[in-house]
């Protein structure tokens, strides 16, 4: 298999939307789609697979839940017991309402935090990574289609022209760089 | 257009007899005497409890039972000092009252209930039209159809209301002079607190409700066969002023027709939180409606990414719901004033089972249910949660009214089923003739192409 692509500049979020269904029924494979902008349906229309973040916030949920319990529990209950506004911290259940706010806090805290790290990671970004697009002009108001060519240029060509796009070049190989 | 089934109309009915039976019997069931409410009670609790739950009872009528509530029992022996010398004639007194209060409650509670569910319904609606909201159009002919309920709803309300203030029943203490009299708190409310400008305010607020109601509806039916939007143009300016009268007012209305019971008691965000009840409940019974109305082949231009928005704005108004809960409950657990923490003690003490059971019918069950992404464009789950958020929000209503009224003499019997049942049926031979009065698509509406294409 060659490691060769084809790049597909496109100036509209429509046209590219149309140009991805087009792309597909052709049965070519779209290897990735820069944009400035999220695209709402350009993930269906690419056929994605669903994202599974959702289970994943589920579970940092659970965890910071849990994690509140266990420090409340110690810092209030079992290391330093407090007597704040007449309420003694002799059982966790009786002060149970003064630690809602925090075991609250805390679930919020672990779900967003942990699921933006894990979005990060598994979007293979982190500090100091070089820029993957292949074309500034994605990050200002153009839209750039990666489809992998198999010897096929002329007819990729062609019909990524009828799809509407501004611009089609063959990148130099990635190896060189 | 839709039509009302035969079958569906007999339902209707057969609720409102089975319903108003259970009324009657209440009302024949409560006792007359004094003795007879010492003897349900004595047998209720037989015998030899007896002397263990009239001490109880010494403290529910104080409304409190620590002993650090004293100065609060000074100022709310009104019920003992009016109605007799010895403190046990009194209690009895007041026992014999809380009993004849209860058939009163059980109805006032689902009057209320369903009344309530019109309101937030409309709430609903004005939103939509004033956020000109692109998804619910094809849900607009639904809503209005259940603010139909709104005025025979309101106006049964405001009967009971006034019977209360011709003293046929002893739901509001601050109504009877005699209390007042002997009653520096409730004196000091008088001038806000007093008959006729409570059911004053009551008839101008329904009257406000209603004819926002009547305009925005006429204005609805007027965009259907219009050729431009100025109707619908209105319709957005008569809805953004209706939220602004409507919040004000249901805040009004929240302490008038609930807080009153327990005059001595105030909680600051008392409106918010029979809002968020009212939102969620009217959220639900439109996904209800519609659900059972695409089960019958109307409605085939409401697709799964409606019924999912709906799924989650019961899913957010229920953890919004929540939120007001825990937050009254918080702060007064916390500050712990007598006259303000009473309030919950007797609902912890007394009422611990609906107290708490409404927490998990109206957040973790719909937390649980409603949080996948799919299970809310599932009709099957939609209507699993809505059900128990119904039913949960009639508890929420439950629990803000009985222990005023009728203290721990509650019991979900035949009369607050009886009352349940009877405005069910109402609300729904109501709503459901309302829905028949109009076409179910309001296809003039400026924004219904999109509305019909929405898709999540």
């Amino acid at each position: 298999m060659s490691n060769q692509v084809i790049h597909a500049l496109y100036d509209d979020d429509d046209t590219l939307l149309s140009a991805v269904k087009e792309v597909r029924a052709e049965k070519h494979h779209i290897e990735e789609i820069y944009t400035p902008f999220p695209v709402h349906g350009l993930d269906k229309a690419m056929g994605l697979e669903e994202t599974r973040i959702a289970i994943m916030a589920f579970i940092y949920g659970c965890i910071g839940f849990s994690v509140a319990i266990i420090m409340i529990n110690f810092i209030m209950i079992t290391d330093w017991p407090q007597n704040i506004g007449g309420k003694p911290s002799f059982t966790f259940l009786e002060n149970l309402p003064a630690f809602v706010p925090v075991i609250f806090e805390m679930t919020v805290f672990f779900a967003a935090h942990l699921m933006v790290i894990t979005f990060y990671l598994r979007s293979r970004l982190w500090p100091f990574k070089e820029a993957e697009n292949p074309n500034p002009l994605t990050t200002d108001d153009k839209f750039l289609m990666e489809i992998s060519m198999d010897g096929n240029e002329e007819q990729l060509t062609a019909l990524l022209k009828k799809t509407g796009a501004i611009e089609i070049t063959i990148p130099e190989n990635t190896e060189e760089k | 257009m839709y039509t009302f089934s035969n079958k569906l109309r007999n339902l209707a009915f057969a609720l409102m007899v089975v319903g108003f039976a259970g009324l009657v019997y209440g009302f024949l069931a409560a006792p007359k005497t004094v003795e007879e409410a010492k003897a349900m009670v004595a047998t209720a609790h037989h015998g030899d409890e007896h002397g263990a739950t009239a001490d109880e009872h010494a403290s529910t009528t104080a409304h409190a039972s620590e002993e650090h509530a004293e100065e609060a029992h000074a100022s709310e022996t009104h019920a003992e000092e009016t109605h007799g010398e010895e403190h046990d004639a009194s209690h009895d007194e007041h026992l014999l009252h809380q009993l004849q209060n209860k058939p009163w409650a059980a109805l006032y509670v689902a009057a209320f209930f369903f009344f309530m569910i019109a309101l937030g319904v409309l709430a609903f609606y004005a939103i939509q039209r004033a956020a000109q909201a692109g998804w619910s159009p094809v849900l607009y002919r639904v809503m209005e159809g259940i603010t139909g309920y709104l005025l025979p709803g309101g106006i049964i309300v405001i009967v009971i209301l006034a019977l209360s203030g011709l003293h046929f029943n002893h739901l509001f203490i601050w109504m009877d002079p005699e209390v007042v009299a002997h009653d520096k708190l409730i004196a000091g409310k008088v001038a806000f607190l007093n008959v006729p400008f409570f059911l004053a305010r009551a008839v101008f607020f329904l009257a406000g409700w209603t004819l926002y109601r009547f305009i925005s509806r006429k204005y609805s039916l007027a965009q259907d066969e219009a050729s431009d939007i100025s109707n619908h143009v209105k319709n957005f300016r008569w809805s953004a002023g209706f939220l602004v009268f409507y919040i004000v007012t249901e805040s009004i209305m929240s302490w008038d027709w609930i807080m009153s019971i327990d005059p001595h008691w105030f909680s600051t965000l008392f409106g918010w939180y029979v809002f968020a009840s009212m939102m969620v409940t009217g959220v639900t019974v439109i996904a209800l409606i519609t659900i059972y109305l695409k089960s019958k082949g109307f409605l085939d231009f409401v697709n799964d990414s409606h019924i999912h928005d709906l799924g989650k704005f019961m899913f957010g108004f229920s953890i919004f719901w929540t939120y007001l809960w825990f937050s009254q409950f918080m702060l007064i657990w916390y500050s712990n004033i007598p006259e303000e923490v009473t309030y919950f003690i007797t609902r912890i003490e007394d009422y611990n089972i609906t107290f708490f059971g409404m927490v998990v019918m109206n957040f973790l069950f719909p937390l649980l249910i409603l949080m996948n992404s799919d299970y809310k464009r599932t009709n099957y789950f939609i209507i699993m949660a809505g059900i128990v958020i119904v039913l949960g929000h009639y508890l929420d209503i439950f629990n803000m009214i009985m222990p005023s009224a009728v203290g721990d003499q509650w019991f979900i019997g035949i009369p607050e089923i009886g009352g349940f049942l009877f405005f069910l049926g109402l609300f729904l031979f109501v709503v459901f003739t309302e829905l028949t009065k109009a076409p179910l698509l309001a296809k003039g509406d400026p924004y219904m192409g999109e509305s019909e294409r929405f898709h999540y």
